[in-house]
């Protein structure tokens, strides 16, 4: 089923007998497996307005996310929150849509400065599971009206509603961009000169310890700005992390563009035929962590440390092997048989479960979007 | 302002009630002389008063369980309180309600500059949790003009912003976890130190949720390193419309300052009047932020009074001192207060798109001729949040009445331009009966089925929010 009108994507799912499988481009089939009728987005396609005066802009679900960057860069402006493409990572075809970006908040390097996707979520209008259209928040960059649904519905994978339209904050493009990058640290030092950088005055927009082609440790930082700042902040920077070994700059802005479209794509992975997890904890804990991960396995790390990704054997559970920890992890890439028997999202304690129950009765009552996705 | 009727049945109970209270709770942590109830009658909303039946200040997370659990079984109403600087009348009583204050829920429980948070209680002050982190150059980026006295508490449940937000987001893009009660007294921890919620964003649903889905007692905040440097620019033009179209340039031409801080004719002489910040005279000032090292301060400096200078400004003063630009913020910080010894007034806190600031501050000023009402702006212009002061006597009968008529025309303007009743005070009992010209039924419906979730009895502030006809029937169930 393709809708091409908001009001057509309600009566689908009002007169809907079966589960709905929500598709977008198809390109992040994150979560445990839907059995459902394949309802798509892509009809519902084009934006709507954009005020670059006003940083806003508003688009149906289903548009491309390429369109939306296109028309951004035509006046100079961007998505902060740089959305992962997941295509290469989960070996996928198709058009990543603003709204599968939304219905999975997916972001970027820039999240641990800038916030994620759903920081730059400023309205929705979506199709409820009775087949209710309903709007929350706006188009306006400060809103309090109300409650935030806004959030709810970013990372809610559809399980809550059917997105129709997302209205986002955008900001303006940089000029320059440089990396300062330090080879062959420990993850502890890694982890430990990124929280150095993120903690002083710079304003660093990426923090990542990955391996280069030869498996040689690199540590990555970014800044980004105006040309003799950036210039400015380099230097300062590689004072202070000076301690931890050589500092090569790059300032070459192609270079720096590709260095971290492979850390955002997660492209060390690409191809790789283990598992993939994605787990987010305090940065501080994260080398400790990984040591207790099973042999065979590899990480690199983004968000200054906050951010692992982990490539295991297949089939692993890592999370009964780490035992309690402060975070969570989420299985990204495995095969159906073993999405179907180890949950994609982490399960919750008791209380957060009954509430995130609740809601879902109340916005799904009849359990027919996307369900069991999330668990 | 229509209230809901107080239960016979719970003021009856009053002394058997207040006895369950004290005996959950330290010695002089339950207030029900109703001599010393008076101080919990309003908040800064003070056009409206009552005092609750009694107020509780428990001093842990546990304590507050505890209550809770005695007013979910007695079926009695609970407002959870800050430091009751409110704007909107989110922590306005019933007489059959019980005021949970969290002031004393006041210490740092940890602070980790590694990893760049921080956890307080939430009765620490906003100003106090920056005051904590900056011995090390650290700060909490959300500074509401109230900071000194507003607590963390009332910040999330309001998802309040501040003259820097422009930049550095509200509370919610700054708010890491937080440890809640709910009405049934369940403790739920939701997030932490790390980022993004791993199933549903509940922390997002309930930072600005206004006291109504549990009582927060504990939060991770993100903490930043201080910028270098940081230098305001006041830019004075003889008209609001220049003004507003400086603004909406500066942003168009790529920079992005901190802050970018408006404030009309009235609002500048009531300031100078009051703590002599040093504003020019003028129809319109614009106070413009950016930060960094002093070379980058000139660079974004230079290129701001560019833009400022094709719009033919009457000032144009850049900030010569720390001492200066000091001065230039304790002005921008205390209009309310400055307008406030000259004047009763309503602070209105509709969002706008920045590019229709021109139109509504013109219709504003329209609408203030046909009310007989004067008005003051002062606002944050970057984001188009605005916050009109409404003057009126209080003491002349009719006044207020009319000056909320008044304020209404102005709500309504603000949605028909794609805007919004509040960008940052909340709804409260203020906005409650204007829900509906943002909202459709189904819109409402769908967030007091969020509240059916969270606290089923409609307990925690239930007043509050939406119309009360809208709730009428989930209150009384
Ligand atoms: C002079 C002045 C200037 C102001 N400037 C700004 C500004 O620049 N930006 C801005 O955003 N606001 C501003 N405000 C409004 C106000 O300060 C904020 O809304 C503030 O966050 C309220 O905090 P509080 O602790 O005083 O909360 P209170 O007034 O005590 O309560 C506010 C709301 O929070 C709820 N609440 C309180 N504690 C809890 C808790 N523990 N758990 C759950 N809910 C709770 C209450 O029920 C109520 O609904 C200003 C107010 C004044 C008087």
């Amino acid at each position: 089923m393709t809708p091409n009108s908001e009001s057509d994507l309600a009566e689908i799912v009002a007169s809907a007998k079966r589960p709905l499988a929500i598709r977008g481009g198809g390109t992040r089939p994150i979560g445990s497996p839907v059995a459902g009728d394949a309802l798509s987005l892509g009809g519902l396609s084009g934006i709507e307005l954009y005020e670059p005066g006003a940083l806003t802009l508003v688009a149906k679900s289903g548009t491309p996310l390429a369109e939306i960057e296109v028309t951004l860069a035509a006046e100079g402006q961007r998505l902060a929150f740089e959305p992962m493409d997941h295509r290469a990572l989960l070996g996928t075809k198709g058009t990543p849509t603003i709204g599968g970006v939304v219905a999975a908040n997916v972001s970027g390097p820039r999240r641990v400065q800038m916030g994620a996707c759903r920081d730059y979520l400023l309205g929705v209008r979506f199709v409820d599971g009775a087949g209710r259209i309903i709007k929350n928040g706006g188009r306006v960059m400060k809103n309090v009206t109300g409650y935030d649904l806004v959030k709810l519905m970013a990372g809610s994978y559809g399980t809550l509603g059917v997105l129709s339209e997302v209205s986002l904050k955008v900001l303006p493009q940089v000029e320059t961009a440089a990396s300062l990058v330090i080879q062959g640290l420990s993850d502890a030092r890694a982890i430990s000169a990124l929280s150095t950088a993120l903690g002083s005055p710079f304003e660093v927009t990426g923090a990542a310890h990955t391996h280069d082609e030869n498996g040689t440790p690199v540590a990555l930082i970014r800044l980004e700005g105006f040309e003799n700042s950036v210039t400015y902040r380099s230097g300062r920077l590689r004072d202070l992390l000076k301690t931890y070994g050589e500092v090569e700059i790059v300032s070459d802005p192609n270079t720096v563009a590709a260095q971290w479209q492979k850390i955002r794509d997660v492209e060390m992975f690409k191809g790789d035929p283990r598992d993939i997890w994605r787990l987010s904890v305090k940065p501080s804990d994260a080398p400790g962590l990984v040591a207790r991960m099973p042999l065979g396995r590899d990480v690199t790390y983004d968000w200054g440390g906050g951010l692992i990704w982990a490539a295991c054997a297949p089939d692993t559970d890592l999370r009964t092997l780490l035992g309690d920890f402060a975070g969570h992890a989420t299985l990204i890439r495995a095969s159906a048989a073993t999405r179907a028997r180890i949950p994609a999202f982490h399960p919750e304690p008791v209380p957060i479960a009954t509430i995130t129950a609740g809601l879902r009765a109340k916005f799904d009552p009849r359990s027919i979007l996307n369900p069991g996705l999330m668990g | 302002m229509e209230m809901p009727t107080p239960q016979a049945g719970i003021l009856a109970n009053k002394a058997r009630l207040i006895e369950m209270l004290q005996a959950v709770l330290p010695a002089g942590a339950v207030i029900h002389d109703p001599v010393e109830t008076r101080a919990y009658e309003c908040d800064a909303l003070t056009a409206y008063k009552c005092p609750p039946l009694a107020a509780v200040l428990p001093t842990s997370t546990q304590e507050v369980a505890a209550v809770l659990r005695i007013c979910h079984a007695e079926n009695v109403p609970v407002v959870p309180r800050g430091s009751g600087t409110s704007l909107a009348g989110g922590a306005l009583p019933t007489a059959d309600s019980i005021v949970l204050g969290v002031a004393r829920l006041n210490q740092v429980l940890e602070t980790d500059y590694d990893n760049r948070f921080i956890r307080v209680q939430t009765g620490r002050t906003n100003l106090s949790v920056s005051g904590a982190v900056e011995e090390r150059d650290f700060f909490y980026a959300p500074d509401p003009s109230s900071q000194l006295a507003c607590a963390i508490a009332g910040n999330i449940a309001m998802n309040s912003g501040g003259a820097h937000c422009l930049k550095y987001g509200v509370t919610t893009n700054n708010l890491l976890g937080v440890t809640m009660v709910q009405m049934d007294g369940t403790v739920v921890e939701i997030g932490g130190a790390h980022l993004d919620a791993g199933g549903l964003d509940l922390l997002g649903l309930i930072c600005g949720s206004e006291g109504q889905l549990g009582v927060v007692t504990e939060a991770t905040l993100r903490i930043l390193p201080k910028p270098e440097g940081a230098r305001p620019v006041l830019i004075g033009f003889d008209s609001n419309e220049v003004a507003g179209a400086c603004v909406s340039d500066i942003i168009k031409a790529g920079l992005l300052p901190v802050a970018i801080e408006f404030m009309d004719r009235p609002c500048i002489r009531a300031t100078e009047a009051f703590v002599g910040a040093g504003y020019p005279d003028c129809e319109a000032l614009l106070i413009v932020e950016v930060e960094g090292s002093p070379a980058e301060i000139d660079e974004q400096l230079g290129l701001i009074k560019a833009i400022a200078r094709a719009h033919n400004p009457v000032e144009l003063r850049e900030s010569q001192s720390a001492e200066e630009s000091e001065k230039i913020w304790l002005g921008r910080k205390s209009a309310f207060g400055a307008m406030g010894r000259i004047n009763d007034y309503m602070c209105l806190d509709g969002t706008i798109p920045v590019s229709s600031l021109p139109f509504v501050l013109k219709r504003i000023g329209e609408l203030s001729g046909k009310y007989g009402l004067d008005v003051a702006n002062v606002f944050h212009a970057g984001d188009g949040n605005m916050h009109p002061l409404i003057l009126f006597d209080a003491n002349k009968p009719g006044d207020l009445e009319l000056c909320e008529e008044f304020g209404a025309e102005v709500l309504k303007l603000c949605v028909e331009v794609g805007g919004c009743l509040t960008g940052e005070h909340g709804v409260g009992i203020e906005k409650r009966d204007l829900m509906n010209v943002q909202f459709s039924h189904d819109d409402l419906e769908a967030q007091l089925q969020v509240k059916d979730v969270f606290d089923p009895k409609w307990l925690l502030n239930p007043a509050k929010v939406f119309p009360l006809e809208a709730t009428r029937i989930r209150r009384a169930a």
